[in-house]
């Protein structure tokens, strides 16, 4: 079965530059990533600020190119598809449901674009189908003419749902879809993700930083640290045994409504990740709990092994 | 200033440009004379309320011209010279500064590079050379503002287009297949334009004044077409013994400019242009 | 013995919007409290009304606003900012914009000190220097001739608290302080003020819309919702025997690692938080309400689970659905 999604050592730099009493800095945002997701898969990406998961997002979607690497959309390399046909594959989902709708835009028209922009589509058929899809996202059809500012947060994200599904795409990228709305909301539009996959057979990547969000979703996770996957695994496998020490320090971190437990001690130290300055060796070891002397010596290598790969020092 | 205030001085500055624009059009309907015609048995009568008579209720110039003709033909001169100006100098701006803003990278330090230079050429020079080998004109008025006053479009268009660029709507609608022109057209466009707006307002303005000025120094609009510059200017010589030569056009120009400020500042806080983007 | 902050009855009103509805509180020295809720609800303008910051236009009304014997409604605004940063203090969510980027750090600190004491330079910066040592905070001295641009997300709101702390508060209220934090750093930052709570007797007010957060650091909890205050109770008590629809509603949302049934999709509460206009009459929440009746349009009671549980609801205690 081909790969829905395949990455091969996918890298993308930035320049910073300094101006003119400092040098410019090398942002190495992602450092070499590789997976591959099945289709009807979810492959959950959780990390935190700084390390790259959403500019891996965009370079998925294609809207950023790659400075090495490849990325095969169905078997395709993506740069060769157009446009059109890649609109047709893989949509996304931001975060923002704020500044992810264009304000001077009736829902309508939002909606549509994706079906206008395909060309030969005629207006009546594009109506159509921009109800239908109100409707499933579970939107009145009253909606269509209102403008974002007048929808609340879960609203608009219903509303960027339908935009990317109108074109019935194979793969959707959710880029933190919840973190800006309310705990009562988010559940709302995780639900109604889960069910639209099930519906329509959707291949998802889902980054978020929440990492109990992600096992409930999610079927594939992959945990991202300063540009690379530091483990992937099957989502009950991960949770339940953790093997990379970031992973395990995560987990650790997540505080569960269980009164009485206080704050866990996670061991990381001060430093804070500068994707402008990736460590030594193991890119984790300034902040690893439980580091050697070797692991700012040499670099890890993936072990993979039983669908599970960890990139530790400490592992190989 | 608090809301009402602001509100009253906006509609202060609509009526007042709304006034001129109405006076322009149907100038040839309101005026008593003809603004060229001259009448040299009767120059420099003052104007009705100093002694003059009611044939000429603003008086007469130095050639006997009635002046309340010249005065509202005049406007003609200066709403459409404000209004080509601004088209040309918003059209050449604009495009330049959202391409900049948008692409960034090399065309956005070709951009800059031109916005420099543009910023480092003097206007009267240019305007002096242009005359001494074009002649002056309307037209050649027209398009010396029009080639020079673009630079704030620019600049203006750049920045905004810069903040839409980074927001998601817009990685929407690449992820969603639209062409460049699509997003540039009908996503960026129509999120920069109530600052735009702000900025034509203040550039007419401009554009008028400078004309005035041109037209003072005699590289403006050529004599005998009743530019309020060129009615300063050639009332300077009877300042003293004929003031209301220079004052009524001196006043009508400050007049309008003031009302095309007021009409900017509340378009900017109508379009919301003055919070960030 | 006294409570450090009483506040019974507060009203909040912002031309026609009713932010917050008659909502009391009680806070006890050392004791942390938290106040938990959804956007919209009111409680970060509890906060600012507590600490007479509430933006221009907004109508503030209260029986009682009490911080130790002060009363805060009869405080003109000099008497205030002489308590705020004193006896009496308050962190932010955002350390991006919290620090002024135009001073160093030192320079910021030492400015709150000179604003309550008679301090001069060199005991000002050993003072800074020392509660920045306090929060964990390595190379203190460097850190002092530092700008807010040259420190990570975490190290600045270490800051922030530590300039809270300058001048020994009794109560600290930190509104969502660990909201725009990466997950690790946060409970770096919730066991600092764990600890700085027990060392110095503090108590903390702590707002936050995170569950998770409110069963680990409070001690008790009231839940906010349109407005008001729907249930209040020791925080083993909350968790246990949730009684209000709101609270289990919020509690079923959550999801939790290890416990996620993955087939069955997450409790939700149906719609929005509601805008509520001055003269509203009923609960606020009846509109999303699966217990909702006609009463509820009505005056809604205040009752008790225990002596020191209590919720606004028609609902008998230990309600089931099925009733």
């Amino acid at each position: 079965m081909t790969a829905a999604i395949a990455l091969h050592d996918v890298r993308r730099s930035f320049i910073s530059r300094g101006g003119m009493f400092a040098p410019d800095r090398v942002v190495r945002a992602v450092d070499g990533v590789s997976a591959s997701l099945d289709p009807g898969g979810v492959l959950g990406i959780v990390g935190e600020s700084g390390c790259g998961k959403s500019t891996l997002a965009r370079i998925i979607l294609g809207l950023l190119p790659a400075s090495a690497g490849e990325v095969l959309v169905e078997g395709r390399p993506l740069d060769a598809l157009d446009r059109r046909k890649r609109a047709r594959l893989i949509q996304p989902v931001f975060q923002d449901p704020f500044s992810s709708l264009n304000p001077r835009q009736r829902v309508r028209d939002i909606v549509a674009l994706p079906l206008a922009a395909q060309g030969g589509v005629p207006a009546e058929e594009r109506g159509r189908r921009v109800a239908a899809m109100l409707e499933r996202v579970g939107l009145s059809a009253a909606m269509a003419e209102r403008l974002p500012a007048e929808l609340s947060g879960g609203q608009r994200q219903r509303v960027a749902i339908a935009r990317a599904l109108v074109l019935r795409p194979r793969i959707v990228v959710c880029d933190e879809p919840t973190s800006a709305l309310d705990v009562s909301v988010q559940a709302q539009i995780l639900n109604l993700l889960a069910e639209l996959r099930r519906d329509l057979g959707l291949t998802l990547v889902f980054i978020s930083h929440n990492l109990a969000v992600v096992e409930h979703i999610a079927t594939e996770v992959a945990v991202m640290y300063l540009g690379r996957f530091v483990e992937q695994a099957p989502v009950e496998a991960l949770f339940r045994d953790p093997r990379h020490p970031y992973t395990r320090a995560l987990l650790a971190s997540v505080l569960t409504p269980e009164p009485g437990k206080g704050i866990p001690e996670v061991g990381l130290g001060e430093s804070y990740p500068d994707p402008a300055n990736i460590p030594a060796g193991c890119r984790f070891h300034p902040r690893c709990p439980v580091a050697e002397g070797r692991c700012a010596e040499m670099a890890p290598v993936g072990v993979t092994q039983a669908g599970r790969m960890v990139e530790c020092v400490l592992e190989g | 200033m608090n809301l009402s205030v602001r509100s009253l001085a906006t509609t202060l500055g609509g009526v007042i440009v709304g006034g001129v624009l109405l006076v322009a059009i149907f100038a040839p309907l309101l005026a008593p004379h003809d603004p060229y015609a001259q009448d040299l048995m009767r120059r420099l009568v003052p104007p009705e309320w100093m002694g003059g008579t009611p044939l000429n209720p603003l008086g007469t110039d130095q050639l006997g011209r009635d002046y309340l003709s010249r005065l509202l033909y005049g406007a003609r001169i200066s709403m459409l010279i404000g209004t080509m100006a601004v088209v040309t100098s918003g059209a050449i701006g604009i495009t330049l500064g959202v391409l900049g803003g948008y692409f960034g990278g090399r065309v956005d330090d070709m951009v800059m590079f031109v916005i420099t230079t543009r910023l480092s050429i003097p206007l009267i020079l240019v305007a002096l050379t242009v005359v001494a080998l074009v002649g002056s004109s309307l037209t050649v008025v027209v398009l010396t503002l029009g080639l020079l006053l673009w630079d704030r479009f620019a600049v203006v268009a750049r920045t905004t287009t810069m903040q839409v660029r980074n927001l998601d709507y817009i990685a929407a609608a690449q992820a969603a297949g639209a062409s460049r022109v699509h997003i540039l057209l009908r996503e960026v466009l129509p999120n920069i334009v109530s600052h735009l707006v702000v900025v034509a307002t203040l550039e007419m303005a401009l554009a008028i004044l400078l004309e005035a000025a041109l037209s003072f120094l005699g590289l403006g609009v050529p004599p005998p077409l009743p530019s309020w510059g060129l009615m300063i200017a050639e009332g300077k010589d009877y300042m003293f013994f004929s003031p209301w030569v220079i004052m009524i056009p001196g006043i009508t120009l400050f007049v309008l400019v003031l009302g095309i400020n007021l009409l900017g500042d509340g378009l900017r806080d109508l379009l919301g242009a003055g919070r960030r983007v | 013995m006294s409570p450090v902050l009483e506040v019974s009855n507060l009203r909040v009103r912002f031309g026609q919007t009713a932010a917050v509805r008659g909502v009391s509180l009680r806070i006890q020295r050392g004791e942390s409290h938290c106040l938990v809720g959804e956007s919209g609800c009111g409680k970060s303008v509890t906060a600012l009304a507590v600490m007479g910051l509430l933006a221009r236009g907004a109508e503030r009304q209260a029986d009682v606003l009490r911080f130790h014997d002060h009363d805060l409604s009869q405080l003109n605004e000099r008497g205030m900012s002489r308590l705020r940063g004193d006896k009496l203090a308050m962190i932010f969510q955002e350390p991006m914009t919290s620090l002024n980027p135009a001073y160093t750090i030192g320079s910021q600190m030492t400015e709150v000190l000179a604003r309550h004491r008679r301090i001069d330079r060199r005991a000002a910066r050993e003072r800074a220097a020392e509660l920045l040592g306090r929060v964990g905070i390595t190379a203190p001295g460097l850190r002092l001739g530092q700008y807010p641009h040259q420190l990570s997300g975490g190290l600045r709101q270490r800051v922030m608290i530590a300039t809270a702390l300058l001048c020994d508060p009794e109560l600290l209220i930190a509104d969502e302080p660990t909201t725009a934090l990466d997950v690790t750093v946060q409970a770096q930052i919730l066991r600092l003020l764990q600890r700085l709570q027990r060392e110095l007797g503090l108590a903390l007010l702590l707002i936050t819309h995170d569950l998770g957060i409110v069963a680990r650091m409070a001690q008790r909890v009231s839940v906010m919702y349109a407005g008001q205050v729907v249930e209040s109770a020791p925080v083993k008590a909350l968790f246990a025997a949730p009684t209000h629809p709101y609270t289990r509603g919020l509690l079923e949302c959550i999801p939790v690692p290890g416990t996620s049934r993955r087939d069955l999709p997450l409790g939700s509460i149906p719609g929005t938080v509601p805008r509520i206009a001055p003269g509203f009459v009923g609960c606020g929440f009846r509109d999303r309400c699966a217990q909702a009746a006609e009463v509820c349009a009505g005056t809604v009671p205040t009752q008790r689970m225990a002596d020191d549980h209590a919720y606004l609801c028609r609902l008998a205690p230990g309600w089931s659905a099925a009733a």
